[in-house]
């Protein structure tokens, strides 16, 4: 393969590969100049992304930009891919693809879009992405549609559902059930009550299951829980009869670094058989989570490509989907300011990795979620999450993330808080998952106008939920 | 916990202080509409005030020196010249600036103050960390002291070799969280040389009394792992059974 070349300016530069070609494409991020594969310049950038709205689609069927032989992730997406699904795009260049998107989005045509999925690689959905503004991402985005279940429905068209994380410092089974409660009675935990534990023993993460469960038919609530703990913990949990709703794993775009998380796809197959074998679903048979965030390759060095080169994170993170829906997920949430600003460096750089990842997630059939986050030595704030979260909302994001008050005791960072979905619901006209919003009238935590009430401490429902957090 | 789901809220109870009393996450906060309260919108924006300012705030080499009488302080700098610089390339920071020249000693131990990434927390616990980590290690011929500036933990590798050390002890400022912004951190890598890596090191953190680890308890245990890292000959997962492994992250 000889090099491509774009002139911009009187310039012309060379990309020697499909590595380069991605990565000088890339709108700018921290990640990419560390890993030293970002564009040197502004015009470099938009000559690399001229020659790739050039290159035909199917070009990423012939040349791959982690090499077929070296990586499983590479091998599963190609030994998987539906040619018939491809068929109506596989004579488009990426930017005539880029193109038909927003004719389709503009149209409303949600079936033509979302029956690419099995036909695209996250090679082609990544490389799309690069040539979209913005509002791009968040037109395409809102357009398609990726419907899951266990025991709520997520992704359904005019819904925006949230990830309850009650998380505690110690796992503390009083300090969690505590922030369940001051969630559930802020309408959060539609797409799942789910833990992050403080450490990943499986008897820690049985209690807690046990304890979410509990909660969870004590109340009837039509949601799923989830321990995330690692998917070898949540096997054993299984073998000692937990009630595991969900299989929790982070993933990455690479095989070398799904290594350093300690998986495999065959461990990853193991561990949803067994959670489907429970047959807990109610309105569907998901049984999967995922999480993923760029960056999480380049931290474990496992972010190089054909001949060595380094991968744009971006790509790799569109790979991490290539994993994710292998295992027909419940939910999917890229976590979105969380690795440092050494990956994502502001405010400018977090917004625009959100809205890439769930179009791209979403493209490639997953249902995608965002945790937005930010750390303290990050140049972020609440305003850039709330810019990010109205976006989010708009793109037709299937669910968000939420902690008590926007602070995680136990992470150290800063998430959205359950009042901060109830504003995105409200200013842009979305609900609660239908199963869950039912749920919600039953507890008399809705008014008339079907939004959440502010609650004296002497409402029924709310003195009824507190009961669980009492000692 | 089921027993306490099907217990009654006893009548009288503020149910609010019921479940602020169960945990430190900031629940029952309220609401303005969709939104949060004004007051506890301030209380928040406080919390992520004083952990931004202690990410950004210079180190003071001044004030690192006034409170160690006495002690000689070698100041050095990493290859990141400015903070935004730092934050973005953590290469750099684990780097020597470009003609850092440090005698070399033969020490058996260097001892490196950075900054990292809350020079707040150097501020307010160096002197008095490095203070009860000396007193327990008599015996130990150790380094001039080293101030470095826009410093990773790593860079006390480079430092230690320089030095000519058998043992590095890296004391730097920890990531703020909410509500700590002053925590330190100490790092051992005995045979400290560019290219250590995370599981040849051993960590305790959290050191800010008095929420967290006292100045004794954090010597106490810094000393121990020393002594242990001698015999052995090493530190990191080796030492698991002596004193906690560097934290994944």
């Amino acid at each position: 393969m000889s090099a491509r070349r774009g002139t911009v300016g009187g310039h012309t530069y060379e990309f020697p590969t499909l590595v380069e070609l991605m990565a000088r494409a890339t709108p700018l991020r921290s990640g990419d100049v560390l890993a030293g594969c970002a564009a040197e310049s502004a015009a470099e950038r938009v000559a690399a992304q001229g020659v790739l709205a050039d290159l035909p689609l199917a070009t990423f069927l012939e040349e791959q930009v982690v090499g077929y032989d070296e990586d499983d992730v590479t091998r599963l997406v190609l030994d998987t891919h539906d040619a018939a699904a491809f068929a109506p795009v596989a004579s488009l260049t990426v930017g005539e693809f880029r193109d038909r998107l927003l004719a389709w989005a503009a149209a409303g045509d949600e079936a033509s879009i979302s029956a690419l999925a099995p036909g695209l690689t996250p090679e082609m959905v990544a490389a799309t992405s690069k040539l979209m503004r913005n509002a791009d991402l968040v037109a395409v985005g809102r357009r398609t549609r990726v419907v899951t279940g266990l025991r709520s429905t997520i992704g359904l068209p005019g819904t925006l559902a949230s990830r309850l994380q009650p998380n505690h410092p110690t796992d503390d089974p009083l300090g969690v059930t505590a922030s369940i409660v001051d969630g559930l009675l802020q309408g959060s935990g539609d797409a799942v009550i789910g833990i992050n534990p403080a450490t990943d023993s499986p008897a820690r993460t049985v209690a807690l299951l046990e304890l979410v469960d509990a909660v969870i038919e004590r109340y009837g609530i039509p949601t799923q829980s989830c321990v995330l703990a690692h998917v070898t913990t949540t096997l054993r949990a299984l073998e000692q009869g937990a009630p595991v709703d969900l299989v929790f794993q982070s993933v990455a775009g690479t095989q070398e670094a799904n290594r350093g998380f300690g998986v495999t796809l065959d461990l990853l197959a193991e561990a949803r058989a067994g959670a489907l074998a429970l047959g807990r679903g109610t309105v569907g048979d998901d049984v999967t989570y995922f999480e993923t965030g760029q960056g999480s390759a380049l931290s474990a060095g496992a972010h190089l490509g054909v001949g060595g080169r380094p991968v744009d994170q971006q790509t790799l993170e569109a790979r991490a989907y290539g994993v994710a829906r292998h295992f027909a997920p419940l939910l999917v949430n890229t976590v979105v300011g969380f690795i440092g600003p050494e990956y994502l460096y502001d405010g400018k750089q977090v917004l625009r990795a959100g809205l890439e990842d769930h179009f791209c997630g979403k493209l490639l059939g997953l249902p995608m979620g965002v945790d937005v986050c930010y750390t303290n030595h990050a140049e972020v704030d609440g305003d850039d999450t709330d810019s990010l979260m109205l976006l989010l909302g708009a793109a037709g994001c299937s669910f968000l993330i939420a902690v008590p008050g926007s602070d995680d005791v136990m992470l150290h960072y800063q998430s959205l808080s359950f009042t901060d979905v109830l504003t995105a619901r409200q200013v842009l006209g979305l609900r609660p998952a239908p199963e869950f919003e039912a749920w919600l009238a039953r507890m008399d935590l809705l008014d008339d106008a079907g939004r959440v009430r502010e609650l004296a401490p002497d409402a029924p429902a709310a003195r009824a939920l507190l009961a669980a957090a009492s000692a | 916990m089921s027993e306490a789901l099907d217990r009654p809220l006893p009548p009288g109870d503020d149910p609010w202080t019921v479940l602020r009393a169960a945990t430190r996450a900031r629940v029952a906060l309220g609401r303005a509409g969709d939104g949060l309260p004004t007051a506890r919108e301030l209380e928040f924006r406080a919390a992520h005030a004083a952990a931004r300012d202690a990410v950004h705030q210079p180190l003071d080499p001044d004030a690192v020196r006034a409170a160690l009488p006495g002690q000689e302080l070698l100041e050095v700098h990493s290859a990141a010249p400015d903070r935004a610089t730092y934050l973005q390339r953590p290469d750099l920071g684990r780097q020597l600036a470009e003609g850092t020249e440090l005698p070399r000693t033969g020490a058996d131990l260097a001892v490196v103050v950075a900054d990292g990434l809350s020079p707040r927390a150097v501020h307010e616990h160096a002197a008095g960390l490095v203070t009860a980590l000396l007193e327990r290690l008599p015996g130990w011929r150790v380094a001039p002291l080293v101030l470095a500036s826009q410093a990773r933990v790593a860079l006390g590798d480079a430092v230690g070799q320089a030095l000519g050390a058998r043992a590095v002890v890296v004391l730097i400022g920890e990531r703020p969280g909410l509500s700590s912004a002053d925590s330190l951190g100490a790092y051992l890598t005995w045979d400290p040389r560019p290219g250590r890596v995370d599981s040849e090191r051993n960590c305790v953190s959290n050191v800010r009394p008095p929420h967290g680890l006292s100045y004794a308890q954090a010597a106490d245990t810094v000393a121990a792992l020393l002594g242990a890292a001698r015999e052995l000959g090493a530190s990191g997962v080796a030492l698991k059974d002596e004193g906690p492994a560097l934290p994944a992250g």
